[in-house]
């Protein structure tokens, strides 16, 4: 953790000790502690009661067991839903014009998408079009990336579309902690959050504070070099923080900017960071073109002109393909990144 | 708003009285917005007008269908909630918005009820329970039985109601909508206000089956068919329906209806039948409320309801014609607090 970037909630005294735990039962801990501390928030989605389809939804009991959410909560407050996406979604912004604060639970990004107009066009507009008069505290959880061998329609990453849409809060977040820290904040937000799990990270461990702090758009040095910048997220960290570790090795110091956050997205961090090294790429596992590494490399470009060198990776623009070396192809893995980052070093 | 139809004449009368002086309300107020429309739209093939319109942009009318309005929003509470469809002026006026503030908002004004942010197609007054008009089809629908679901997580004694009109009903919501209700016995009246047109195509040609009645009784939902031009029917039906939803089971009103205007203001409507509109013109709601009132011996009321509605709408295009326009920077508020002020 990097102290500059993440606070304790409660300065000295006697703080929580951090347990090791994977990056799902972390989102789970975290969304216990917030319907523990407020009765006003529930979650919705299909399968929760056993837990979620991927063990989202449980935490761990005294006995060390982990349990369903639902035992603890009841079902009126851990509710199972029909496959009902564009209700699930449309009724979580009707339950938050009512007072609750709802956690939308989509399974996968590529089913939300049966649910857009109600995300977009009315989760994300209501506060503006109606003059302030009401408010929409929800939380959309719809994981993302390549798992599995899951082929084209539930493997996709849309962060992208959804950074494009004024209203919404984009979260992406790569570690357990960050998992925990910014589901609580997320769901301690006014705003509309789309929160983006990435599925091939829901068994990775990792010590997890109960108390830390992670503001919304605020970035983390995931590592620290002089002489390029990274700027990642999700999954990705993981494969450029081996990449940097690959370029270490050739004596080239890399600097991870984990953006953790896509909307608010973190400018000052990057400028910072790309003022310092002076060379730039952006890996993201979504499909490069028009994907969000776009809008940073431009930002950084418009911001830095020729001072700053500039590269982006992400998927080639093709469906994912299921067999093996199909898959492969839309990886954006700790070889690539490194290759890309060599041929920025030489241009 | 009394809390439901009475049975005796003198109750009767006093009942239709305040469903009148609602409709009346109603029409004065599509009609005050039809006219400052003009020119408002360049679309439908039509030139725009030299001088610009008062009220700008797509203005769906109501015009034809105000007993359905009237008469379910009579049977609702403050603390009840609405959602509402593209053509919402009358649920808006009927759930008991300021018709001021309304005006002020088609005009674009600052003092509009949504600071000019939403206009005709997005009106709406969380103050009296109204959650919102709205420019997609169904979307209402979701959005109303999560209302419902928090109301009844909450045990609050409030229901939701919601209206949505006959093209609503081929579309996904509503059928994930109404089970969802049914499963979780949720307290929320679907109100399938039908005026047989969708947009420009007749509802008849496009929609399997029979309807709205038939497809929420194949989900096991109680259902009343009504003539929806006809208030006092839509009173008693809307009354027993509101019962049953207050009890906790979800309901659908199917009230048949007519929209004697084109599918947004400056739209003429030619692809209707001349006699078809003429023939609906003569079963005009308000019409036959003031033929009932007649013979109730009410004319004396009825005429100081018209004059009272007349002033209302005369103040109501005053104050939007002399309002402020918003501030530009009112379009950066209201946005998100997350990142607030960066905007790229």
């Amino acid at each position: 953790m990097d102290d500059a970037d993440v606070q304790r909630r409660s300065s000295g005294a006697t703080m929580p000790a951090a347990r090791r735990m994977t990056y799902a039962v972390a989102a789970g801990e975290a969304l216990a502690a917030c319907m523990r501390a407020d009765a006003r928030v529930v979650a919705l989605g299909e399968d929760l009661g056993r837990g979620g389809v991927f063990g989202q939804y449980r935490s761990r009991a005294a006995d060390g067991a982990l349990v369903p959410l639902q035992r603890e909560f009841g079902a009126t407050r851990v509710i199972d839903t029909p496959i009902s996406e564009a209700n699930i979604m449309g009724a979580a912004v009707g339950m938050a014009l009512a007072g609750l604060r709802p956690v939308a639970e989509l399974r996968i990004v590529d089913f939300a998408l049966c649910g857009m107009d109600e995300l977009i066009n009315q989760a994300a507009k209501n506060r503006f079009m109606f003059g302030g008069q009401g408010r929409v505290p929800l939380v959309v959880r719809m994981p993302i990336g390549i798992w599995s061998a899951s082929a084209a329609q539930h493997s996709q990453s849309l962060e992208a579309w959804f950074a494009h849409i004024p209203g919404l809060v984009v979260v992406c977040p790569a570690t357990p902690q960050d998992n925990h820290a910014l589901l609580r904040m997320a769901i301690d937000s006014d705003d509309p959050v789309v929160y983006l799990e990435h599925k091939e990270l829901w068994g990775l461990e990792g010590d997890v504070a109960p108390d830390v702090v992670v503001p919304l758009g605020r970035a983390q040095i995931a590592r620290a070099g002089a002489d390029l910048t990274i700027v990642t997220w999700s999954r990705t960290l993981h494969e450029s923080l081996a990449a940097a570790d690959a370029l270490a090795a050739e004596g080239v110091g890399c600097e991870v900017v984990d953006l953790r956050t896509l909307w608010p997205w973190d400018r000052a961090a990057v400028l910072e960071s790309c003022t310092k090294t002076r060379r730039l790429l952006v890996a993201h596992e979504a499909v490069q073109a028009a994907g969000f590494g776009a809008e940073i490399a431009a930002s950084v470009a418009e911001e830095l002109g020729p001072q700053c060198r500039i590269a982006r990776i992400g998927a080639p623009r093709i469906p994912v393909g299921y067999s093996a070396p199909l898959e492969a192809e839309s990886r954006v893995g700790a070889e690539r990144i490194a290759a890309a980052a060599r041929r920025l070093l030489q241009r | 708003m009394g809390s439901g139809p009475a049975g005796f004449s003198a109750g009767r009368r006093e009942r239709l009285l305040a469903l009148y002086r609602t409709m009346a309300r109603i029409r004065a107020f599509e009609d005050a917005a039809e006219v400052a429309s003009q020119g408002g739209v360049q679309a439908w093939g039509l030139e725009a007008s030299a001088t610009p319109a008062l009220v700008r942009g797509p203005l769906h009318l109501s015009t034809g269908q105000e007993a359905v309005a009237a008469g379910v929003c009579a049977n609702l509470r403050q603390t009840d909630l609405l959602t509402s469809t593209h053509r919402g002026h009358g649920h808006t006026l009927a759930k008991g918005a300021d018709m001021t503030a309304m005006m002020c908002e088609l005009y674009g004004r600052a003092t509009g009820c949504n600071g000019g942010k939403g206009g005709s197609m997005h009106i709406a007054d969380f103050s009296v329970g109204m959650l919102g008009a709205n420019g997609v089809v169904a979307a209402g629908i979701p959005i109303a039985t999560g209302a419902a679901h928090a109301l009844k997580l909450m045990q609050r004694e409030a229901i939701v109601a919601c209206f949505f009109g006959d093209g609503a009903i081929n579309r996904g919501p509503f059928l994930e909508g109404l089970n969802w209700a049914q499963v979780y016995a949720l307290p929320v009246l679907f109100v399938c206000e039908d005026n047989r047109i969708a947009a420009t195509t007749p509802t008849a040609t496009m929609t399997a089956g029979e309807g709205a009645a038939a497809r929420a009784q194949a989900l096991a939902l109680p259902v009343l068919q009504v003539d929806g031009n006809d208030v006092e029917a839509v009173d008693r039906a809307a009354a027993e329906l509101v019962a049953r939803v207050r009890g906790g089971t979800p309901a659908l009103l199917h009230a048949i209806t007519y929209r004697f205007k084109g599918h947004v203001s400056v739209d003429p409507g030619a692809y209707r039948d001349a006699a078809e509109v003429a023939r609906a013109r003569e079963g005009d709601p308000l019409l036959r409320v003031r033929t009932e009132l007649a013979a109730l011996d009410a004319n004396g009321e009825r005429t100081r309801i018209d004059a009272d509605v007349q002033q209302e709408i005369a103040q109501a295009l005053a104050a939007a014609a002399a309002a402020p326009w918003p501030e530009a920077g009112a379009a950066y508020e209201q946005v998100l607090d997350a990142g607030a002020g960066q905007w790229r």
